[in-house]
């Protein structure tokens, strides 16, 4: 029993960004030191937590000790926890990757606005209200503007007032499903929403129909599904690249949360509902992977050609959540972790280019970078990884989602294998351009930039990439037992012991 | 009542909605702060409308539902702060940039800088 603990994700990085704000101000030495030791620190309290969510179940934390559906609770379980180590292990390369190539200098309050991102985000994971989940997608939210910003410049700038004003309409919308939803049903904890829904009235079915709509559209604006990713190229392209690597778990948090509300609150088998989540995100999906597949063909400068990449993988994610089945969102859970760290590795492999070359637009020509060999080996991998090419684990998650659609081969094969070649050859393209044809128009060699943190960290994401790949079998295994237990919500309600004191 | 309530709501959404379409950042901002005013009617609306009820069971009849008026509370606070961030944010972007339209430059394209392409309707 994890008692206290649970809250601890949440509680921690608000204290040590807190305490950077007030007290380490303008000393980045000790802000990093601080920053690092929280992070470890979140790492070891996940690891954990995922133990203990596998080993006893669900598990829930009362804040304030007030009774369920009164009171706001955090649930613990093998999804919040898989996506809390998920979420720590990525903020460790990326810290470590700030840190090493200066990022971090180039503006103030990187390291705070990076712990209040990360409470934002973990309490999106770990939280069981509804209005709850509201309030910390605010949190990551403001949190992300902040650094979506870092280190300024006019367009970074403009291209953060447009995503600001996108997120901040994605804000009106869940506030008026959440409305919509307490309206029909009174409660906005999870569990007794699960509970409650399956006896709606007759007549409010409608309402709670375009709540539910409403939600999937606040989730998919989060997730960048088509037509609703228009914000992401613009903000991922601008954003400094060790931020924009951070973002590829953000994207997540809307993956997240469908699955979440898809298989606890509207389950397939709610009356109410029934498959219409389904119905909506599978088109969705699939326009999706063919929209990042040709911006990543078509994309004139390295970062957006990954911001694309990043739309395409999410397409694939979310065509494998779309079944809502227990064998394919085992599927998508694999794919979910694979695309966070391929798309955070192609992120930095992309900064490292951008940092290093004169020119960011593919076609002009440019010197040839320094440490090109290895800033083309980490490129080469995550452009494998994220076009689902073997051997990496890009092409384990494609496999079993082709597997998993085995019934509707004729319209999910040809478009996943023909998005995965479009996405091949936009990488080949921009991989040549980059690093097999660049013309030394100054006669001395580049000066190679020291900064072998930055490069540690990128390989060491590239690593988690690995490992995923090689433990294939046992992590499959245990996305399975993850799954199941999804679709079974009775572990998830009963341990919010609804109704009853303490 | 119900009547004037919703034709409230729908009116500031419709207004904020003209709004958050234009081109220019300011409108843009009013737009958004007009959607906020009407989520807020729109969540204190979800606990049902009622008159002179206090929000405590059991000293009448009728009372008021309290959460939604919390709820109401907490999205003012955040969509007040979320404003204030964006203010701050197009200020820093006209100052950059010397002009407060939305889209993107884009430097890459043949287009010369300074030139206005504003259309006169776009006229501040």
């Amino acid at each position: 029993m994890m008692g206290h603990w649970i809250i601890a994700p949440v509680v921690l990085p608000a204290i040590v960004a807190g305490v950077m704000v007030v007290a380490m101000r303008g000393d980045l030495i000790l802000q990093r030191a601080a920053s690092v030791a929280a992070i470890v620190a979140l790492n070891a309290i996940a690891m954990a937590l995922l133990w203990a969510a596998t080993a006893n179940g669900p598990e829930v934390y009362f804040l304030g000790d007030w009774p369920a559906p009164f009171g706001i609770v955090l649930v613990l379980d093998r999804l919040s926890a898989m996506m809390l180590v998920l979420l720590s292990g990525l903020a460790l390369a990326v810290v470590l990757y700030a840190i090493g190539s200066g990022w971090d200098g180039k503006g103030a309050h990187f390291h705070a606005l990076l712990q209040f991102l990360l409470m934002g985000i973990a309490g999106a994971f770990l939280t069981g209200d509804a209005f709850n989940l509201f309030v910390f997608f605010e949190v990551l939210l403001i949190a992300s503007y902040g650094l979506m910003v870092h280190a300024g410049g006019g367009t970074r700038t403009r291209a953060g007032i447009q995503y600001v004003a996108f997120n901040l309409v994605g804000s009106s919308l869940f506030l008026f499903a959440l409305a919509l939803v307490y309206g029909v049903t009174g409660t906005l904890n999870m569990a007794d929403l699960a509970e409650k829904l399956p006896a709606l009235p007759e007549g409010d079915v409608a309402l709670l129909r375009v709540a539910a709509v409403m939600l999937i559209m606040v989730f998919a604006i989060k997730g960048a599904l088509v037509p609703l990713q228009f914000w992401l190229p613009g903000t991922y392209g601008n954003a400094p690249g060790v931020v924009a690597a951070m973002f590829a778990v953000m994207t997540k948090v809307g993956a997240y949360a469908t699955l979440r509300f898809g298989t606890l609150v509207f389950p397939p088998d709610l009356p109410a509902t029934g498959d219409l989540l389904g119905t909506l995100i599978l088109p969705a999906a699939l326009v999706t992977l063919i929209v990042g597949a040709i911006g990543t063909l078509g994309a004139t400068t390295l970062p957006r050609l990954a911001a694309f990449a990043g739309i395409s993988s999410m397409g694939t994610a979310f065509l494998a959540i779309a079944a809502f089945t227990p064998e394919t969102t085992a599927v998508a859970l694999y794919y979910v972790l694979h695309s966070t760290l391929a798309t955070a590795v192609l992120f930095l492999a992309t900064d490292l280019v951008s940092r290093r070359r004169s020119q960011l637009r593919l076609e002009e020509s440019a010197p040839p970078i320094a440490d090109a060999g290895l800033i083309g080996a980490l490129f080469l991998a995550s452009a494998v990884a994220m076009a689902g090419m073997p051997p990496l684990s890009g092409f384990i998650g494609k496999l079993l989602i082709l597997d998993a659609f085995r019934e509707q081969a004729a319209l999910i094969w040809p478009v996943v294998l023909v998005s995965s070649f479009l996405m091949l050859l936009g990488f080949a393209r921009a991989g040549s351009r980059l690093f097999w044809l660049p013309t030394a128009t100054v006669a001395e060699p580049a000066k190679p930039l020291r900064e072998p943190l930055a490069f540690c960290a990128a390989f060491a994401l590239l690593a988690a990439l690995v490992a995923l790949t090689i433990l294939a079998g046992p992590v499959t295994e245990w996305l399975s037992g993850t799954a199941a237990s999804l679709y079974d919500g009775q572990g998830y309600i009963a341990a919010n012991r609804l109704g009853q004191e303490g | 009542m119900e009547a004037l309530v919703a034709s409230l709501i729908g009116v500031l959404t419709a207004v904020g909605v003209y709004l958050m379409l234009r081109r220019r950042t300011f409108p843009v901002i009013l737009g958004l702060t007009f959607l906020s005013y009407a989520v807020n009617l729109f969540i204190f609306a979800s606990g049902r409308l009622t008159v002179n009820a206090a929000p405590i069971i059991g000293t009448a009849g009728t009372y008021a539902d309290p959460l939604p008026q919390a709820l109401g509370l907490t999205a003012i606070v955040i969509s007040f702060g979320m404003t204030a961030v964006l203010m701050i944010m197009a200020i820093g972007g006209h100052l950059e940039a010397g002009h407060d339209r939305v889209n993107l430059d884009h430097p890459d394209e043949d287009q010369p800088q300074g030139q206005p392409d504003d259309h006169p309707w776009d006229q501040p």
